[in-house]
Order: structure tokens, then C-alpha cells, then sequence
């Protein structure tokens, strides 16, 4: 018996530690539950400093930054239980899986909870609004627009690109190819697939040095292509003669812009994501928004996101990552 | 001088003092589960409300379903570590079902039917090719998993008849949802089955010595036969349930499943080295374990802290008896 009443005392000594940090502020704050996949991400770490920035901005806002473990539906359909358990006002998710989490977040708006998802998105019927960090046609003039910034005098520029059959990276060259008026005295003279395969995309951009010898820009819209390009010019002793630009990761890409081979490149900024997200979810939870299609709901200093017939809509053009900005980013993502 | 005169102390029984212990698990277990519902009430508002506490029992239903039969199977003496790669492919075989338009019988049907199947595939290759439960359910866990990581890559299947969506989502009576109900039903069941039957004496004592058992008269293959085939069998039941909650399948189904169903066992009593443990413990610690990730859910705690949590909590529950045991000999 006497163990019986030393392991209870234990037990009851760990409850108390339990009960102690559950001292919560119940005050009218809104309280917005950012979900990201997993914890532990930089990337969305970094969207939490963004929520928290937010909130400072709103005042009136506790964001309650959560996620599973590891990514998970399931885990995800655990922290939003809990979430709808809380009654807090609005869910902002970026989620594991598309339709898994349909019915947990019906469930969380039929409580009237607001429910948006950002970065990855919730099948219609289980949100009101999904943020996209950008859009096609944002994507397609940016990648053009980086390489052409660098070329005042106008160039020859090559694409690198994925395969031949990656949607993504096929939307885009074509979007590039709707604006590229906007940009005189930029040429176009190749395309090339490195199949984003690393060994493969180096080839591929060495040859493109080497069929073009006054090539001015590498433009690849892939984060395995740009670093393999990078290397490639490097590698070929033509840095400052060609500059490599288009989409990649700054943990990737550090090393490129500090060698001087990538002047800048661009990516979401997660920071403006998490920021955006928050500032949406505010908007509806606190009824100064409703989201429908056409709507156009104010993101702070992010502007405006308008929302399309699906309810979804673009945050804003991808990011701008060059030597100012690439040491505070290459630690986040 | 004194040792002449008082009696050395020999054990009768090695097991003496943990078999005692064991009476009381179930109690400890319950004390601990007491006490960590009053911390939450305390911890939390949210806490004591019956729509909250229903939602909360979602996080173990199904997860203890297949930790019944796990139960039965540890204590015989074996393990399936492919449980939830089962209900992985269990799911995808009643999606493609439901893609071709089967009903939800069928869907039913097609998720035990395939549960049972890879539990007799589990079974043959221990049983009958006498190979280590641990190697053949870690190589069918890759199996089960890639089957369906083959049939379905990175896609999904939809599509599910509106009221398959009742196993995962139905309430049967006010709070009381459908797969609680069924793990109350299975728990009594398997209570029954183990501590009231012959078939559960069997499993005892092949756990505690499958040489004696089959001397005895025991057909040892034949009971680890029907253990793996129950464990399919659940896992084939849990696969229904979540399925129907999720509205999808995907591949990724169930992840990592396997050792929070083993861990569910050993938290409720059960010897990994087989031969003791009971049905009640099981169910106490899937209440606990429940209980406990609802409650640090509540305070937004994050997963990483509550999975240290769990671990501390299980090395403790089954240490701390062992220390107990230490200390009193010493």
C-alpha cells in the first residue's frame, strides 16, 4: 500500500506540474490556431514569426502555433479536435493532406469556427478561403524579370527547366513567354530539361554555356536546376558573365549569391505567408470579411488577397532573395 | 554468528513480487488515469464538456481496437509490428472498391476480408515456417505499405458512399460516437475471451513456456494461427473506422501506428517477454494515453514535448515497479 501511495504522490506531483503551465489568459482576445504540417520546419517557424507580427500589428490577437509531430493527417485531425475542444476563433492550416481533413474542419466550421487553409491547400468543402503564396502569372514574369533587372542593355538568356512534362514549371515558362514584350532586347535562344535531376541539370546548363558563348542569363524556375546551374557556371570560371537566376531554396542558394554566380533568385517569403494568413483569418473571424468568391479581403501590408470562383487567390509576387536578405533566410529555409 | 540464526532469504518464486505488483497494475493505472483527468479539468476549461471528451476518444479508439488482439498476441509470445500497414492496405483495397461503386457492405466486407488475409499471411510465415514474429511483421510491414504505395503513388482515393462515412463519424447515442461503442464492445469481448476461456488460458501458458504447452496437450501453432488472424482481423476493423473518418485514403494511412499500439500494451501491463498481462490494464492505459494527449492537446502543447511525455510515462509506469522491487530486496 505504501508504494501504492508514494507512486500515486509522484503521479500527483506531475499533474500539478501539468496544471501549472495551464494557466490560461480567458480574456476577448481572438484567437487564431496557426496549423502547420509538422513542427520543427524552419520554413514554418518562420510563418510563425510572420502570424506573430501580425497580431501585433491587430492587437486584440493570441495566434496558437501548433502541428503535429510528424506529417500527419491523423495528427493534424488530433490538434484541430483539440482546437475545436479550445473554441478558439479561427484555424489557419497548411495541411498534410487534402481530403483527410475534410471532415474534422467541416466539423470545426459547423462549431463556427473560421477555417482557412494557406501554403497547402484544404479541398473547398473543408474551408472558406485558401491563400496561395503566389500565382502562375506572378511566377512566370518574376523569373523574367530577375534575369532582365541584371541586363539593362538587353541579353540572351536560356531557360533550364524540369522535365518536359512538369505542369508547374511548364505554366510558368508560358506565362513568361505571354510578358516577355514587357521586356525589349531580351532574348530567349534555349530551352533545356535537366529533368531536376541534380548531375543532369549541370550537364545540361555547361552545355548551354557552351553552345551559346555570349550567354548572358541562366533562367531555371527549379530549385534542383538553379543549384546544379550555379555550379555549373562556377564550375566554368564564368561568373559575373553569366548570371543564374529563377526559383530556389536560400539554404540552396547561399552559397551561389555569395560566390557572385546568382545575383538574386526568388521564393515565397514564409514570413509573409504566416503574416497573410493570420491577417485573413482575423478578417473573417471577427466578421470585417466574408469570403466569396470575388471578395477582396485586406492582408495588411501584404495588400489585398481577392479571391477567385474556388475561393482561393494569390498573396503576392514571389520573393527577392540577393545578398541584403540571403544571410537572415539560408537559416530558415 | 547471526547467520546461524536467522533464515536466508530464498525466493519460492521468481516472479513473486511482480506478480503481485501485476494484481495491482490495473489500480495504479486507474489511479494515474484518475488523477490526470482531474489535472486537465483543473488545466483547462475545455476540459470537462461531454462533446470535448467525445471528440478526444477519436485519439485512441481505434488505435486500441488493434491493441486488444496485440494484447492477446504479446502475451503469447509474439508481435505484428505490420498493424498498421494492414490498414493501409485494407484502406486502399475498399477505395479502389469504392471507385468501381461498391457499396458500403462490400467496403465492410473487403476491409475485414483483407485484415484476415494479412494476418493469415503473418501467420503461415510464423506458424508454419517457423520464422521470428519481429522479422516477418517488420519485412511485412514494408509489404503491406508498398502494395499500397504502388497501387496509389501520390494520389487519393475519394468517393466513399455518404453513409460508410457512419463508422468514423456516426454517434449512436447522444455523446456515445459508434466506435466508442465498439471499443467497449471489443473490450468485453476480449476481457471474455482471455480471462474466461480455455483459448485464453492456452495463451498464458504458451507465453510462459510454449515447450510445456505443447507437451501438454496445447496446439501451440494453432492458437499463434488464430492470434495473428485476430490481429489482422482488428486491424482490418480499425481500417473501416478510420477510413470512414477521414472520408480518404491515402498511403500514408495510419503512419506509424505500430508502436503507439505496442506502446498501449505495454503501458497497460502486458509483458513484451509474453505469458501475463490482462485486458483492463490495456484498456486503462488507452484512456490514459487518450487522456493525455487531449490534455497537453488543450494547452497547445507541442507534439514534440507530449511524445517525451508518453515515453517518460511509459519508462516510469513500468520502472518504477521494477525500482520498487529493487529497493525492497536490497
Amino acid at each position: 500500500m505504501s508504494m501504492t501511495r508514494r507512486m500515486f504522490g509522484g503521479v500527483a506531483l506531475a499533474a500539478m506540474m501539468v496544471a501549472g503551465t495551464g494557466a490560461q489568459a480567458q480574456d476577448d482576445n481572438v484567437r487564431i490556431a496557426l496549423v502547420v504540417k509538422a513542427l520543427g520546419i524552419g520554413f514554418f517557424e518562420a510563418a510563425a514569426k510572420g502570424a506573430e507580427e501580425a497580431a501585433e500589428e491587430l492587437g486584440n490577437v493570441e495566434v496558437i502555433y501548433t502541428g503535429p509531430t510528424d506529417t500527419t493527417a491523423e495528427g493534424q485531425i488530433e490538434v484541430i479536435n483539440s482546437l475545436i475542444a479550445q473554441q478558439v476563433d479561427a484555424i489557419a492550416i497548411s495541411a498534410n493532406d487534402t481530403d483527410a481533413l475534410v471532415p474534422a474542419l467541416k466539423k470545426a466550421m459547423q462549431r463556427g469556427i473560421k477555417v482557412i487553409s494557406w501554403d497547402s491547400g484544404v479541398a473547398p468543402e473543408g474551408r472558406m478561403l485558401h491563400l496561395n503564396p503566389s500565382s502562375n502569372p506572378l511566377i512566370g514574369n518574376m523569373i523574367i524579370k530577375l534575369a532582365a533587372d541584371e541586363l539593362p542593355d538587353g541579353g540572351k538568356v536560356a531557360l533550364l527547366s524540369a522535365t518536359t512534362t512538369s505542369t508547374n514549371q511548364n505554366i510558368w515558362m508560358e506565362e513568361m513567354n505571354k510578358v516577355m514584350g514587357n521586356y525589349p532586347g531580351i532574348e530567349v535562344v534555349g530551352t533545356v530539361y535537366g529533368d531536376d535531376l541534380a548531375d543532369k541539370s549541370y550537364r545540361e546548363a555547361t552545355g548551354l554555356m557552351q553552345t551559346y558563348p555570349d550567354l548572358d542569363a541562366i533562367i531555371a524556375p527549379t530549385s534542383v536546376g538553379i543549384v546544379a546551374a550555379a555550379r555549373a557556371v562556377e564550375d566554368a570560371g564564368k561568373v559575373g558573365e553569366v548570371n543564374v537566376t529563377g526559383l530556389g531554396l536560400p539554404s540552396e542558394m547561399a552559397g551561389a549569391i555569395e560566390s557572385g554566380a546568382s545575383k538574386s533568385f526568388a521564393i515565397w517569403n514564409p514570413i509573409d505567408l504566416g503574416y497573410s494568413a493570420t491577417y485573413l483569418a482575423y478578417q473573417l473571424a471577427t466578421e470585417q470579411a466574408t469570403a466569396e468568391a470575388g471578395a477582396e479581403i485586406p492582408m495588411g501590408r501584404m495588400g489585398a488577397l481577392t479571391l477567385d470562383e474556388n475561393k482561393e487567390g494569390a498573396m503576392a509576387d514571389p520573393f527577392v532573395y540577393d545578398e541584403s536578405n540571403i544571410d537572415e533566410f539560408k537559416d530558415i529555409f | 554468528m547471526s547467520d546461524a540464526t536467522s533464515p536466508r532469504h530464498i525466493p519460492d518464486r521468481l516472479q513473486s513480487n511482480a506478480a503481485r505488483l501485476l494484481k495491482s497494475w490495473e489500480v495504479l493505472l486507474l489511479g494515474v488515469a484518475i488523477l490526470i483527468f482531474i489535472a486537465n479539468s483543473f488545466a483547462s476549461p475545455y476540459f470537462l464538456n461531454a462533446w470535448n471528451l467525445s471528440d478526444a476518444t477519436f485519439n485512441f479508439t481505434e488505435k486500441a481496437m488493434i491493441a486488444f488482439a496485440m494484447a492477446l498476441l504479446i502475451i503469447s509470445g509474439e508481435i505484428d509490428l505490420s498493424v498498421a500497414s494492414i490498414i493501409a492496405l485494407a484502406s486502399t483495397a475498399m477505395g479502389a472498391a469504392a471507385q468501381v461503386g461498391a457499396g458500403t457492405t462490400e467496403l465492410v466486407l473487403i476491409g475485414l476480408v483483407v485484415g484476415l488475409a494479412a494476418g493469415a499471411f503473418n501467420g503461415v510465415l510464423v506458424t508454419v515456417m517457423g520464422l521470428p514474429s519481429i522479422v516477418v511483421t517488420i519485412g511485412t510491414m514494408s509489404l503491406f505499405r508498398g502494395i499500397s504505395y504502388i497501387i496509389l503513388g501520390d494520389g487519393a482515393y475519394r468517393g466513399y458512399p455518404s453513409d460508410f462515412a457512419f463508422f468514423g463519424q456516426g454517434y449512436v447515442w447522444w455523446v456515445f460516437s459508434f466506435e466508442f461503442l465498439l471499443f467497449a464492445v471489443l473490450a468485453v469481448i476480449y476481457y471474455v475471451v482471455l480471462h474466461r476461456t480455455n483459448f485464453g488460458r492456452t495463451i498464458y501458458t504458451i507465453g510462459n513456456n510454449a515447450t510445456a504447452a505443447s507437451f501438454s496437450g496445447i496446439r501451440v501453432a494453432r492458437v499463434k494461427f488464430i492470434l495473428f488472424l485476430l490481429t489482422g482481423l482488428m486491424a482490418g476493423v480499425a481500417a473501416i473506422c478510420l477510413t470512414s473518418r477521414l472520408g480518404s485514403t491515402r498511403p500514408s494511412i495510419g503512419f506509424g501506428w505500430e508502436l503507439e499500439v505496442v506502446t498501449m500494451v505495454v503501458l497497460g501491463g502486458v509483458s513484451i517477454l509474453g505469458g501475463s498481462g490482462t485486458i483492463p490494464g490495456v484498456v486503462i492505459a488507452a484512456f490514459v494515453m487518450g487522456l493525455v494527449t487531449f490534455g497537453l492537446g488543450l494547452l497547445n502543447v507541442p507534439g514534440i514535448v507530449m511524445s517525451i511525455f508518453i515515453g517518460a510515462m511509459l519508462i516510469g509506469v513500468i520502472a518504477l515497479p521494477r525500482l520498487w522491487d529493487m529497493w525492497r530486496r536490497s
